[in-house]
């Protein structure tokens, strides 16, 4: 074999090795002293929702805890359906979602021990404020996407797995329908915001949660057009991912979080959140009552 | 007088096939060295194998006579390399001549009394903060030669440094250099693919041709006694005429050339068939009816078939019972009166006849 | 329109105000993103030098993959990052999942492409005897490389720009495996798309602003060495 034109590679040049190793030390030593700075023992994953984070309870809540326990508090905020996807593989600690039947299972499955109800808020349906469809009229839930159903109005669905979404398919169910594939029904994929938005935005119809509709209510276009169904209630679990089956997780802080969200201090805190800013609080503390207790007291 | 730089078995491949084919080389303490050859011969490459800028696929290289192998870049640094592209870097001529100095190290007070000294020695002073963006031809290849020299190195390699400019920039610098390397008496071995600048400048010519060396000598030498056709051809002489050899005793030998004969000057010529070379300026025309003078042994009568201007002289091509070429200036051309179909004598001495065993120049 | 106007009085309210949140991701941004283009200059740049300077069987394929890069999806190299260091993935053990250093990591990867195929196309344009006559001239291996990114510079510096451009203006990779936490790895990016999301136009279109000046002032930066003429 020749050498090859280009090479100049002599030893009494500078060393070849020398020369390739030196970005391969810059980046390991980076990245170590990188993967040291964070502390890896007081660390805490809460896997959420975007829509429990975006309504900016976890802002005033989570430093709460923080500061009476020695944890750093990771709000990963992303779907029910990947938040229980990730205690499913033991990526978080601990969950804050608020989609009981997949919760079931999850508990069900052995990933999740500890359950426990923290609060309640509801779902609302919206939709442009000429309401074409006749929702307001409706008496029920099941009516009111029947309306939307009949006159074939737009209607936006998040189709993201999460619990909004849950909720939205169980009432299509209940009809023994299947929207999918309908030109008037459409999927963003996204976080209620950004469905909220895209819905204002199309003058069309869609389920929320009663928070984050609030919290957008200055910038979308929508009105609340059927409200307090006992199938439109929103609850919310805590638990932890099972430490037993998964042992890096942080059983003790997971464990301690859970007792926080429940104890009478989170729950005031909880009773108070957004009282000033939209005269009525976003969520409702429900620590030690269960989920039949909540439907029939509608 | 020891040999600076050797070559020893050295085949350069590129890919599968070998370009170039060195067994012996020996570049001699002191002198100037021009390798010559036509294009593709490998010149350029056996330059670099020289200067340790490529590695061969076998074989060896000897500095002072000790392997260079292990201590290429130390070595690298006793020398230096300019090329027919001068490949000037971005920046003002002052500190391109310094660049060799500053990669070695040199303080700057020093570095910049040998860069001023040396700009100066190449009439480039007046250009160093210039920058080198848009020197003439001449200029930039006279900053490649100072960055070269500046550096002071023991051997100096030049790859055809000329050969892109044009010629009366060319003579000036051929001229330059010429008394630099005599000044300095630096090594140096210098890639040309002109004859000429070879004659100008060196003390011992190499040839090369289809990557391998087929003479090395000193220039005269090399020049009245190639060792074959292709050096013939390479070295000006412009006569290869097949003969074969009729009588060859006490020195003098008679060949049959085509329909001619011709008297040479060899001891114990050793072949039978042989090819009788001679220089075009060694021959000498005559008006065809007329007695020739002077002792030359050889008076061939002929005709003129051709007439080609050449610079400042005539090139005259006789067919005198075999083609032979001749050169004269153009006065005498006038003066002979010459014209295609012209009767004329050519005459040459039996000792300006060079011979070349045929068979010689295969190998 | 308004709110466009709105979003830059916006963003200069804050900047003066000297808001902590804001300065601090600002910081970050600068920070993460700089640090991966650092990185990503000293990968790029080793390995654009091998691609344009050495022949050897399979250099082709090598740099196919560095142009393919170059184009690669932002996110996908997000998602990518994101597995390998999950708790539940190979390197789940370093705990680098939701921290600046998995955000340096991802954009660096992002960058790296960049950065090579610049330096592939800026080295491979100057003249190929160059680094003969350097050798020539007695540089060592390093010298010589040096002698030719400093000829190469003009180029090279678009390389930083591109490399730290397309890092700083990274999203997708930074929330996936930055996870955009308060404090610890939000930066302006993610901030943005964060209060997209919860309805607050005015505060994502000043954190818009600043990143563009932000971008602007590191660009200007980085042009004005690289216009600079070379001192004699």
């Amino acid at each position: 074999m020749s050498c090859s034109r280009g090479s100049f590679l002599f030893a009494s040049d500078m060393p070849l090795r020398a020369y390739r190793v030196l970005p391969l030390a810059v980046l390991s030593v980076a990245t170590l002293l990188l993967a040291g700075a964070c502390g890896s023992g007081n660390d805490l994953i809460l896997a959420t929702t975007t829509s429990t984070n975006d309504s900016g309870l976890l802002d005033e809540i989570v430093p709460l805890f923080e500061k009476s326990n020695d944890y750093n508090v990771k709000i990963v905020a992303v779907g029910s359906g990947q938040a229980l996807e990730m205690g499913a593989r033991g990526d978080a600690d601990v969950l804050l979602v608020h989609a009981p039947s997949s919760e079931e299972e999850f508990v069900a499955a052995g990933n999740g021990v500890n359950r426990q109800l923290v609060m309640h808020n509801d779902f609302i349906i919206v939709g442009p404020a000429d309401d074409p469809a006749g929702v307001r009229r409706a008496t029920d839930a099941i009516s009111a996407i029947h309306a939307i159903l009949k006159s074939e109005a737009s209607f936006i669905s998040r189709g993201d797995a999460s619990g909004t979404n849950a909720l939205e398919l169980s009432l299509w169910h209940e009809l023994s329908f299947d929207p999918g594939g309908q030109s008037w029904y459409e999927e963003t994929g996204q976080g209620m915001g950004q469905t909220l938005q895209v819905a204002g935005q199309r003058d069309a119809y869609t389920i929320s949660d009663r928070g984050t509709y609030l919290a957008l209510r200055d910038v979308l276009d929508l009105d609340i057009l059927h409200e307090g169904d006992p199938r439109l209630l929103n609850i919310y679990h805590v638990m932890q991912v099972n430490p037993d089956k998964f042992g890096d997780v942080n059983a003790e802080g997971a464990a301690a979080f859970v007792a926080f969200m429940v104890s009478p201090e989170a729950q005031a805190l909880v009773a108070e959140f957004g009282v000033e800013r939209f005269g009525r609080p976003l969520f409702i503390p429900d620590a030690g009552k269960t989920e039949e207790e909540l439907r029939e007291n509608r | 007088m020891s040999a600076k730089l050797s070559l020893r078995g050295v085949v350069v491949l590129r890919g599968r096939a070998e370009v170039l084919r060195v067994p012996h080389l020996d570049v001699i303490e002191g002198e100037v060295l021009a390798v010559l050859g036509p294009n593709g011969a490998g010149k350029s490459t056996m330059l670099q194998v020289l200067g340790l800028l490529e590695r061969p696929a076998t074989g060896e290289v000897l500095f002072g006579g000790e392997l260079a192998l292990g201590r290429e870049l130390e070595l690298r640094r006793r020398m230096a390399a300019v090329f027919q592209d001068p490949l000037l870097l971005d920046r003002s001529v002052a500190a391109n001549v310094g660049l060799g100095l500053s990669l070695r190290g040199m303080p700057r007070r020093e570095r910049t009394e040998r860069v001023d000294r040396w700009l100066a020695r190449f009439d480039i002073d007046g250009l160093a903060h210039r920058s080198c963006r848009h020197l003439s031809g001449g200029e930039a290849q006279r900053v490649s030669l100072a960055r070269a020299f500046v550096l002071e190195p023991e051997i100096l390699l030049l790859d055809e440094p000329f050969s892109a400019l044009d010629q009366p920039t060319r003579d000036s610098l051929v001229g330059e250099l010429a008394s630099v390397l005599a000044e300095t008496a630096v090594t140096a071995v210098f890639v040309t693919h002109d004859r000429d600048e070879a004659a100008r400048l060196a003390h011992r010519v190499a040839v090369l041709a289809g990557g391998d060396l087929r003479q090395v000598g000193p220039t005269a030498e090399v020049y009245s006694t190639p060792a074959d056709e292709t050096v013939a051809r390479y070295v000006g002489v412009e006569t290869v005429a097949p003969a074969r050899v009729l009588t060859s005793n006490d020195g003098l030998v008679i060949l049959g050339v085509g329909e001619a004969q011709v008297e040479a000057v060899a001891n114990g010529f050793p072949a039978d068939e042989a090819l009788v070379c001679l220089r075009p300026e060694d021959v000498v025309l005559y008006p065809g009816g007329v007695d020739v003078p002077g002792s030359a042994r050889n008076h061939l009568r002929g005709v003129v078939r051709r007439i080609t201007p050449s610079g400042a002289e005539v090139r005259v091509a006789v067919d005198c019972g075999f083609p032979l070429i001749a050169s004269i200036t153009r006065r005498s051309l006038e003066e002979l009166g010459l014209a295609v179909g012209s009767a004329v004598v050519a005459s040459f001495k039996a000792t300006a006849v060079h011979l070349i065993a045929r068979g010689a120049e295969h190998r | 329109m308004d709110l466009i106007f709105d979003g830059i009085g916006g963003a200069v309210k804050i900047l003066i105000s000297g808001d902590q949140d804001v300065w601090e991701i600002t910081f970050r941004s600068l920070a993460v993103s700089g640090s991966a283009t650092a990185l990503a200059l000293v990968i790029g740049i080793a390995i654009g030098a091998t691609l344009a300077f050495r022949r050897f069987a399979g250099r082709n394929i090598f740099v196919t993959l560095v142009n393919t890069g170059m184009g690669f999806p932002p996110v996908v190299v997000g998602l990518i990052v994101a597995i390998l260091l999950w708790r539940s993935g190979p390197l789940g053990q370093l705990n680098l999942i939701y921290t600046p250093g998995a955000m340096v990591i991802a954009q660096t990867v992002i960058a790296v492409p960049l950065v090579t195929g610049f330096t592939i196309a800026a080295l491979g344009a100057l003249p190929p005897q160059l680094r003969t006559q350097l050798y020539g001239l007695g540089a060592s291996r390093l010298q010589m490389l040096w002698l030719v990114l400093q000829e190469a510079r003009l180029p090279l510096f678009a390389a930083i720009m591109a490399g730290f451009g397309a890092a700083v203006s990274e999203v997708g990779a930074s929330i996936m495996v930055g996870g955009n936490l308060s404090g610890e790895t939000r930066v302006l990016t993610t901030a943005i798309v964060q209060e997209v999301s919860r309805g607050n136009y005015d505060i994502a279109l000043a954190l818009s602003f600043i990143l563009l000046v932000l971008i602007l002032l590191v660009t200007a930066v980085l042009t004005t060495v690289q216009q600079r003429e070379r001192p004699t």
